[in-house]
């Protein structure tokens, strides 16, 4: 599988999810330059984590209008993979593809530590290689990461089975524990934790595999 | 301190031949002041050993370089931000990390690492307590707001609280970074007729004269220099890095220096003074972000995220091309002249001209008085004590500033971004791979202010084996250290006695172990209101390992063999005055620090290497400050604990606390493999006890000293710097 790594100015993961990608699960990546209009010919995309264009205004608030992102929203419209991850969940709330804001932690502080979560759905491309109700441990490293969403918005990411992750030791706040959650097509997700940071033995933990895997196994099975 | 003195003035003329104006003695004073040229210290850095098989950059350029192998090296150095960071926490330590991190990729390296050796007045200092917190939370957040937005982990550091740093406290940035051998850079304008070019972030009026103010004590008006301080932009410096970088693989770039201390000035002279040539530029074609700036403005500016490059003559385009596509500017400003001149122009007329190397290299060098015995802050005698609770001294201790978790501070740094962090922050040495080579470096950086007030020279021997130990507890061999020499303010003797003997000790312990110096950084006149800092020098040293899982502190398993390799160690009234057993539960200082045999030392370091390597320990731990029983409660955090019976005449608050060196805890399955190497190595490995479920319990065979449950402990360790914090926010 191709996967198309996004680098915005200031993006500072997209090494790690090429490395990731590239290394740790043997495909193929590649980086797509924020000026890009088109994502070229890739199966998924990935927006990696950093401060795109520094985030002095808002985290995401300048990258939902590069060039790239209007290919990414094409992309995902036609039923393309979208993984956002950490600073790439908060482009994904402010371009509109995923409802709901990332506010700042409540404790107000950066914070980067291992997490457990819960995979909650494993009707995802994201998931589908998990168990659901699988406690997975990955890292997180973000200032602002608290999901906030209206209580409407909540009720209907419950009801359609949207909240693909969830905090079982929630560190920023975020409402109803939300890590991470998917689009209504289901084929965009943004989540704050790492499982880049968490595909390598060495480093402690191989729990972010399970996400990367199921989207080269859901790809596989489109394919097939 | 912070102006040219007459002598230095007369020196000025006799280069110049003429009376300097304005800007020219602006830019004399800058480049010397005690901060651009070490002329208090240098005569002395030169004991330091500097040469090594692995060396391939030594003192004097941006950063030390050393080769790792397989055609590639890294680059690292160590860098003081004290000044800035008093007057204004949060800026001034985050430019600190941003100037380091330019020392490396000026180089052609790419930061994959930092760490933070931090110093605070106490938190619960009834005067100043309050401050000493704003000012520990605003440097903490200094640097997490810079490292993690470029994108750097902070692997490391340490944090320590004394009185004397209550109106001086010091941050000391170390950064590493790894590249080919073919990809180093130097800060040398080479090629007649190159072009100049400017790159990065507009200047404006900050950090004017900042290089004099670190060059200054502090005293009542010092806050009325917070204009001194940058202010930094981690967004700009990301994007420099990465066009530098590529703009340094297309070959067009012949050299190239960051704008740090004394900005445009520093960078000009000192990569025309390296290459032997000259530069001339016009200040009209810098970009600035302020208007009406005067050549004296411009030229002494320490605006952030700046460099100096030159390229081949013709290839401008390539490097422009570069830098449009990272969204920065890139101007050229002047050319590299055959005259040896450093000429500044404004609007074409000539507004300063300097011979370069007389500027860089001829500051003058002091030779001031040493003949005082150091200043020392304690008396030589011991007093009469005597525990009646040594487990409630236990619990002081872990809950104490120094030796308590310190994650509330590190887990506001990313540590795990750019997915290498082997060994993270809370271990005795970090360790980060190397993707390319296959190969780790470990890392540590160590200083014990508190030692060296009691004896320079032993104390600095001491940090060097401390440092060392810490790298070969993870199993690395030390390869070579950069350091940062912290203290008050030169002029006096009794100071200045203080420098010589703690140079003269690390320049014995490094060369002993073999970790030549390859940089470093001296930051003199910490002194607020005439009170000096105690000595601290602050050691950096890396070491090279093979890529494995890592071995770390907390014990694993229950019902393996505890040993204390290296044994018991001695220690008497005098060498006990200052542990942090005398600091926390005495209140006091006295005496010497612990005794030293660097011999022993080194055989008990390839002993635990070896143990390490050849996966005999489970867990390893050296014990450091706060003596045996702290390390033992350190190693029990995941929850398994330890009975330990120590067999010894010492009485019990030596045999529990004392920090004599040369000693690591290791967990084993095998204590018989532990003492064949540790016999091989002529070295004690004593068995002192095995490891339980949650109990500490700590005893001589006949009574029991200490038994605690290890979640009470852990608590009262993980939670103090918080709890210490807290009122900061009510």
């Amino acid at each position: 599988m191709r996967f198309g790594v996004v680098v915005f100015p200031g993006s500072n993961c997209d090494h790690d999810a090429w490395y990731a990608v590239s290394h740790n699960l043997g495909h193929s990546a590649e980086f797509i330059w924020h000026d890009s209009r088109t994502l070229g010919l890739v199966d998924a995309v990935i927006l990696p984590g950093g401060f795109a264009y520094g985030d002095y205004l808002r985290c995401g608030a300048i990258a939902k209008f590069s060039p790239v992102m209007s290919a990414v929203r094409e992309f995902a419209e036609t039923g393309g993979l979208v993984l956002g991850i950490c600073n790439g969940f908060q482009v994904l709330v402010e371009s509109g593809l995923l409802p709901g804001a990332l506010l700042r932690n409540r404790g107000l502080k950066f914070v980067c530590r291992p997490v457990a979560l819960r995979v909650e759905t494993t009707d995802t491309p994201f998931t589908a290689a998990a168990t659901k109700g699988q406690q997975i441990t990955l890292p997180v490293a973000h200032g602002e990461g608290c999901y906030f969403a209206d209580d409407a918005t909540l009720a209907m990411l419950r009801r359609d089975d949207r909240v693909v992750l969830r905090y079982v030791d929630n560190p920023n706040g975020s409402l109803d524990d939300i890590a991470g959650i998917c689009s209504e097509k289901r084929n965009v997700m943004g989540m704050m934790p790492h499982p880049e940071r968490a595909a390598d033995a060495l480093l402690g933990s191989t729990d972010g595999k399970v996400i990367l895997e199921s989207m080269i196994h859901s790809l596989s099975v489109a394919a097939a | 301190m912070s102006d040219l003195t007459s002598s230095e003035l007369d020196k000025v003329r006799s280069i110049l031949k003429r009376e300097p104006n304005e800007t020219e003695t602006g830019i004399f004073t800058v480049m010397w002041s005690e901060h651009c040229s070490y002329k208090s210290s240098r005569i002395h850095l030169k004991k330091l050993p500097t040469k090594g098989d692995r060396v391939l950059v030594g003192p004097g350029e941006n950063a030390g370089i050393i080769d790792i192998g397989d055609g590639y090296a890294i680059a690292f150095k160590i860098e003081s931000h004290n000044h800035p960071s008093f007057i204004e926490p949060f800026q001034g330590a985050a430019t600190g990390v941003g100037g380091i991190l330019r020392d490396i990729f000026t180089m052609g390296a790419r930061p994959i690492a930092v760490m933070d050796a931090l110093r605070f007045g106490p938190l619960d200092d009834r005067e100043w307590g309050d401050r000493n917190k704003r000012i520990l939370e605003g440097v903490v957040g200094g640097i997490s707001h810079y490292g993690n937005c470029f994108g750097v982990p902070t692997v490391g550091g340490e944090t320590v609280f004394e009185s004397c740093y209550n109106g001086n406290p010091l941050v000391n940035v170390f950064a590493l970074g790894v590249f080919r051998h073919d990809e180093i850079f130097f800060g040398r304008a080479t090629g007649i007729g190159n072009p100049v070019i400017y790159v990065g972030a507009k200047t404006g009026r900050d950090g004017i004269k900042g290089a004099s103010m670190a060059s200054a004590e502090f005293d009542e008006d010092s806050k009325d220099k917070r204009p001194n301080v940058q202010v930094g932009d981690p967004f700009m410096e990301k994007l420099l890095l990465e066009a530098c970088l590529e703009a340094m693989h297309t070959g067009a770039v012949v050299g190239i220096q960051d704008m740090g201390a004394a900005g445009l000035t520093c960078s000009t002279c000192e990569m025309g003074s390296r290459a032997e040539t000259g530069i001339e530029f016009d200040l009209t074609l810098v970009p600035q972000r302020e208007t009406g700036m005067t050549p004296y403005e411009i030229m002494l500016s320490e605006s952030q995220e700046r460099m100096l490059l030159v390229a081949e003559k013709g290839r401008e385009d390539e490097v422009f091309a570069i830098f449009k596509k990272w969204g920065l500017d890139a101007v050229t400003i002047g050319v590299v002249t055959d005259d040896g001149m450093l000429r500044v122009k404004d609007h074409g007329k000539v507004v300063a001209e300097i011979p370069n190397r007389e500027l860089a290299d001829e500051a003058p060098l002091y030779d001031r008085p040493h003949n005082a015995a150091p200043y020392r802050p304690a008396p030589m005698e011991a007093p009469e004590f005597g525990s009646p609770d040594l487990k409630g001294d236990l619990f002081a201790l872990v809950g104490s500033g120094d030796l308590c978790s310190k994650r509330w501070i590190w887990q506001q740094y990313d540590y795990t971004v750019r997915t290498n962090t082997i060994a993270g922050p809370g271990g005795d040495a970090a360790i980060v791979r190397i993707k390319e080579t296959g190969t780790s470096i470990a890392m540590s950086l160590d200083g014990n202010g508190r030692y060296c007030a009691l004896d320079p020279r032993e104390g600095a021997k001491l940090m060097v084996a401390e440092c060392c130990r810490n790298l070969s507890t993870v199993g690395a061999v030390p390869a070579a250290a950069t350091n940062n020499l912290n203290f008050g303010n030169p002029e006096r003797p009794e100071i200045m006695a203080q420098i010589v003997e703690a140079i003269e000790g690390i320049t014995e312990a490094c060369r002993f172990f073999d970790t030549p110096i390859t940089g470093g950084n001296v930051s003199l006149y910490n002194e607020t209101l005439g009170e000096a800092i105690w000595p601290t020098p602050v050691m950096g040293i890396v070491g090279l390992m093979k890529t494995a899982e890592p071995v770390t502190i907390p014990f694993k398993q229950q019902g393996r063999t505890v040993m204390l390799l290296g044994g018991l160690g001695a220690c008497d009234a005098t060498h006990f005055g200052g542990t942090q057993y005398a600091k926390v539960v005495l209140n006091k200082m006295w005496g010497l620090p612990p005794a030293l045999d660097m011999d022993y030392e080194k055989r008990v370091q390839t002993a635990i290497r070896e143990i390490v390597n050849e996966g005999h320990a489970e867990s390893a731990h050296d014990v450091s400050d706060g003596g045996l029983a702290v390390a033992l409660a350190e190693c029990t955090v995941n929850g398994v604990g330890a009975s330990i019976e120590i067999a010894t005449d010492l009485r019990p608050e030596f045999a529990l606390f004392h920090e004599g060196p040369s000693r690591i805890l290791v967990s084993t399955a095998v204590p018989e493999a532990v003492e064949e190497i540790a016999r091989k190595n002529n070295v004690e490995a004593l068995r002192i006890g095995a490891t339980i479920y949650t109990e500490l319990r700590i005893g001589d065979g006949s009574v029991t000293w200490i038994d605690s449950p290890v979640d009470r402990l852990k608590q009262v360790w993980e939670n103090a710097l918080a709890e210490q914090l807290a009122p900061v926010h009510a």
